[in-house]
């Protein structure tokens, strides 16, 4: 357990302490800061250069049923080669598939920067038992993938049982081995801020190595507001233990204008040291080509057009 | 053989008690025909230093009583009055030198007045008071308050004074009243000390308004000022003087008429409008839908 | 890595600041007799324009065209009528907002994110709001037939130029007055680009004079017999002067005066938005502000913790060149107010208040202060009793609510209060027993035209805005 922090695991009590016992949160005023600092003016070289830590950023995610050793493959192709004409066009840093496309994205993406990231535990819903659960992230870890996306028990937090919870994640992230574990709290359920800032600090506490707002599967997703809330218990929480962590908003964020800022609230909310990939991701699959337009906008002068970019 | 009569003297009205003035001074009360009717405590600047320490400690209480309570008292009040309604006649005939009739409508109109202004009490913040549309997400509203501890320079007449002191009191204000007619105002007194009005909400000091009235006026505590029974010389000079607490003053815009039906300037006067802001977020993070 | 921004300015072109300013009175743009003054960009501390004053005969000029305005024109006029000017207006301002936010931030200093986002949109809906008062005064609860005051006398302040004139021009002409109004000496420019508009909504000739000047003109307004009303919006002091000089003459007056509003932060608040509000509260324009929160009240069991991270926070404030968009705090209106500024935190730091100043480098000209955080302050020092009106945040704590309350009604003001918690029956309790005019709880510095505003106690009296303000510039039609 993470010095600082109480002891929370095996202890329902002590932590429901702790989680009652952090600030409450006030909707206005958290949607009144997110909304001012989202008026920030990056232009010129800073837009570039966030252009640039945004595409390094990206997830780029496939998760439909219908998806396809074939569609995988070419998902993979478009992280190794974002932007064909411009070859130093900065890569993602990740594919993120479901477990059963994992052995095809890792074996596409050998060799290479970018990391295989899987969902698990019966994404989206997460609704099974915990043998599935468990199944599942081995099936992803046991093909080689870097990254394990897992869902928490949304009606298991809702009803109260934060205990289940949070040992549901300790044990999967036993399960994860050296792969690094993003908790996708799925915000859209959790209803309130409240809940949100209560999960983030559960996950945070049970060892997730990233917090991520949702599945892309429940609206609303990734909103500002609820990036802020995430950068700050991140930011807290290595104030209080020394250890850093990661967030990632998926689902919603499309356009380079809503990427970068998520990244002004990076900076400015958790700080500069979250500028990183290594802590801070887009789950996305659009924006990827919206980035790497603005990007050609930004070298080459013009308006790009979408029939440039390849469709992965 | 003829009983010696038991002659009253007329003694201040002071944090709910009747002390004499700590200054010692009396003056002698004439009748409208200048014959003696009474010897009256005058009071001194140390009784009305005194008078505003009693107005300020009963602020809170009485600011804090609900409408409804402060309503109570002041009807009250009215009934003491009525109760006592032939000793009212005959001092304000005395005083005044008006006939009985004219003595007895005088003392019916300061039961009305009273009565008028005890209905206030619990209506001045919708009346007074508003919500406001604000363009944003915040429940904001505005209502008055009391402003604290006035200053009365009542006018001679014991309706004029009634007049003065029921809006004041119906807002949730404490008071000092400045006033040189002894006997029908002590009298009053009188029926508020008998009218659970809490010692300290009105306190009357008989005496020289031009010797009292700048030490009212300067003092840091009095929250604002009546000046209805100042002339407009005095008005003046207690207006600057009060300016440098920015106190605020109240003087009628016309010769007041007290048989008139009294408008709201009096209690607007002696009240100040707050407005609160509170934040109304959604309920839930998906809650813009209906409920 | 650190994402730097870099530099975003608003082009100060879209300002089109002319090389000389003209008073507008009678609804002509005439040289004033007065001297010429040099309106400085705070920024730089170099001359932005000229400004043609006014002499103590233009205001009688002034005041005469107001009262022909006044009983001629704009008196008799239906209140239907009235009110559609005023729309006109509103919709003018939103028209040239860009133009009045380069003006405005020129000129005053403040950032273009405030002049922008704040000043010019609200003094837009205040013209807006009062608008619609204009017909409807038989509703405001003045009796079925009110009656405007009539010429009135304005004075108003440098810290929102623009946005007071809106203040007060808006519910005065609603209410069928007519105005001579005067701006700071240091922010003439953006109530003369509103001169243009309200000749370019064909406003008639008199109903709205602009008398620029420095604080002697102000004297000879606010004290002139041809007046019915003054409005005064500024300095405690001069306010008090005011009032002196009014007494007997029966001239309506209403004040807005100065303030040292506490921001009381419970151990039960929600921390990062209380943080919000005190930093939004002390450093919104540059402190400069009647209502600013400038006493944090916190409570001593989350002291240390918060005003750390209250400094972690403050941090973040980008300090500089007002015209950059992403700018949080500009530059002090004028040289005057710096030095003040500055030896309020001398004082502060002679009677042993620590003080704290946030690392954001400063540019090397024009009159820039940082965010500034006082800590062990008691409340017999000078800067827990004295308007610092500067980006100066004065620290104290307290251990219970009524020590708490005890502490934040320990002033002669009573302008603004803020409260944090989460608790709503502490802070609905807390709102109700706070001295002063406006009490934001779980947020602070809102402003909006249908809210009244205005102080306890040498804040000042009489309200600006919603219903009670309109109240201000009526006469009532009943006698008391």
């Amino acid at each position: 357990m993470a010095s600082g922090l109480p002891d929370l695991a095996g202890d329902e009590d002590s932590l429901r302490r702790f989680l009652i016992g952090l600030p409450p949160v006030d909707p206005v005023g958290l949607e009144a800061r997110a909304a001012t600092l989202a008026t920030r003016s990056i232009k010129k070289q800073s837009k570039l250069a966030a252009i640039d830590l945004a595409i390094s950023m990206v997830d780029l995610t496939t998760l439909e049923g219908a998806d396809s050793p074939g569609k995988v493959a070419n998902l993979c192709r478009k992280a190794l080669v974002p932007d064909p004409g411009v070859p130093q066009t900065p890569l993602p840093a990740a594919v993120c598939i479901y477990p059963d496309m994992a052995a095809v994205a890792v074996e596409s993406l050998a060799g290479s920067a970018v990391r295989v990231a899987s969902v698990a535990t019966a994404f989206p819903a997460g609704r099974s038992s915990m043998e599935v659960k468990l199944a599942d992230t081995r099936l992803a870890v046991s093909a080689g993938v870097d990254e394990i996306d897992m869902v928490i028990d949304r009606g298991a937090f809702l009803s109260g049982q934060w205990g289940l919870v949070f040992d549901q994640i300790q044990q999967i992230k036993q399960a994860c081995g050296e792969a690094r574990l993003k908790v996708i709290l799925e915000t859209g359920e959790l209803a309130t801020y409240d809940n949100i800032r209560r999960a983030s600090w559960l996950a945070l506490a049970a060892g997730g190595d990233f917090i991520k707002t949702s599945t892309g599967k429940v609206s609303p997703a990734a909103t500002l507001p609820v990036i802020h809330l995430m950068l700050q218990a991140v930011k807290d929480f290595r104030a209080l233990t020394g250890e850093q962590r990661g967030v990632k908003p998926a689902g919603g964020i499309r356009s380079t204008k809503d990427a970068i800022r998520h990244l002004v609230a990076v900076g400015e909310v958790a700080g500069p040291d979250w500028l990183d990939p290594h802590w801070f991701r887009f789950g996305a699959s659009s924006l990827l080509n919206d980035l790497i337009m603005q990007r050609r906008t930004q070298t080459e002068g013009g308006y790009w057009g979408a029939d440039y970019v390849s469709i992965d | 053989m003829a009983r010696t009569p038991v002659r009253k003297t007329y003694k201040l009205y002071l944090g709910g008690a009747f002390p004499r003035s700590e200054s010692g001074r009396t003056y002698a009360v004439t009748d409208a025909s200048g014959a003696f009717m009474a010897n009256a405590a005058c009071a001194s600047r140390k009784d009305l230093r005194d008078a505003v320490v009693a107005a300020g400690k009963a602020r809170v209480g009485w600011a804090g009583a609900t409408p409804y309570n402060r309503g109570q008292v002041l009807y009250r009040i009215a009934e003491m009055v009525e109760a006592r309604r032939a000793e009212f006649i005959d001092l304000i005939k005395r005083e005044s030198g008006a006939g009985a009739r004219e003595a007895g409508a005088e003392t019916d109109q300061v039961v009305d007045r009273l009565v008028h202004y005890a209905g206030w009490t619990d209506k001045l913040a919708s009346v007074m008071g508003h919500a406001n549309a604000v363009s944003g997400p915040y429940f904001c509203y505005s209502a008055p308050e009391p402003t604290g501890v006035v200053g009365v320079l009542a006018p001679e007449s014991l309706l004029g004074l009634v007049s003065c002191v029921a809006p004041v009191l119906a807002g949730g204000n404490t008071c000092v009243v400045v006033t040189p007619q002894a006997c029908s105002t002590i009298t009053f007194a009188e029926a508020l000390a008998t009218s659970d009005v809490p010692g300290g909400v009105v306190n009357l000091l008989t005496g020289d308004l031009a010797e009292l009235s700048p030490h009212l006026a300067a003092h840091r505590d009095v929250n604002a000022l009546d000046l209805t029974g100042a002339d407009p010389e005095l008005r003046t000079e207690l207006g600057r003087s009060a300016a440098e607490t920015v106190k605020r003053v109240y003087i009628p815009r016309h010769e007041p008429d007290f048989t008139a039906a009294p408008g709201m300037a009096r209690l607007r006067a002696f009240l100040e409008v707050k407005t609160v802001w509170h934040p109304t977020g959604a309920v839930s993070l998906a809650g813009n839908g209906g409920y | 890595m650190d994402l730097d921004y870099a530099p975003a300015p608003e082009s100060a072109a879209i300002g089109r600041i002319a090389d000389r300013y003209l008073p507008f009175i009678d609804g002509e743009f005439v040289e004033g007799n007065g001297a010429d003054l040099e309106s400085l960009n705070p920024a730089t501390g170099q001359p932005l324009t000229t400004v043609s004053t006014v002499s103590t005969e233009d205001i009688d000029v002034a005041v005469a065209s107001a009262r022909r305005a006044q009983t001629r024109v704009w008196s008799p006029m239906s209140g239907p009528e009235r009110g559609k000017y005023l729309f006109r207006i509103a919709r003018l301002i939103a028209e040239r907002s860009r133009e009045l936010a380069v003006v405005e931030t020129l000129d005053n200093g403040k950032p273009i994110k405030e002049t922008r986002d704040f000043d010019v949109p609200t003094a837009a809906q205040h013209f807006f709001h009062h608008a619609g008062w204009a017909d409807k005064l038989q509703h405001l609860g003045l009796g079925p037939d009110p009656q405007p005051l009539g010429v009135a006398g304005q004075v108003i302040p440098w810290n929102f130029p623009l946005l007071m004139a809106a203040w007060k021009i808006a519910p005065a002409l609603a209410a069928g007055n007519t105005v001579v109004i005067k701006p700071a000496e240091t922010t003439s420019v953006s109530i003369l680009v509103l001169a243009e508009i309200l000749a370019e909504a064909d406003l008639p000739p008199g109903v709205v004079n602009i008398v620029p000047g420095a604080g002697d003109i102000g004297a000879a307004l606010v004290s002139h017999d041809g007046l019915d009303k003054v409005a005064f919006t500024g300095s405690t002091q001069v306010g008090k002067s005011i009032q002196s000089a009014l007494a007997g003459t029966g001239r309506h007056l209403t004040l807005e005066l100065g303030g040292k509003g506490a921001n009381v932060v419970f151990d039960d608040a929600a921390v990062d938005q209380a943080i919000e509000g005190i930093v939004n509260g002390i450093f919104f324009n540059q402190g400069q502000v009647c209502c600013a929160g400038s006493r944090l009240l916190v409570q001593e069991s989350i002291a240390d913790e918060f005003v750390a991270r209250l400094k972690d926070r403050v941090e973040t404030l980008r300090v500089g060149d007002p015209m950059d968009k992403n700018t949080d705090v500009g530059a002090i209106n004028s040289q005057t107010q710096y030095a003040r500024i500055g030896s309020l935190v001398d004082a502060g730091r002679e009677e042993g208040a620590q003080v704290w100043t946030t690392s954001c480098p400063l540019p090397e000209q024009g009159w820039f202060i940082p965010p500034t955080i006082l800590e062990g302050a008691s409340p017999t020092m000078r800067i827990a009793r004295e308007e610092i009106f500067g980006p100066v945040l004065t620290v104290m704590t307290f251990r219970t609510p009524d020590e708490a309350l005890a502490k934040a009604n320990n002033t002669p003001y009573g302008l603004s209060a803020g409260v944090w918690t989460d608790k709503g029956s502490k802070a609905m309790a807390m709102a109700s027993k706070l001295h002063a005019g406006v009490v934001w709880d779980n947020t602070f510095n809102r402003f909006d035209p249908t809210a009244p505003f205005g102080g306890y106690r040498e804040s000042g009296f009489g309200r600006e805005g919603g219903r009670t303000g309109m109240a201000a510039y009526l006469e009532p039609d009943e006698e008391a």
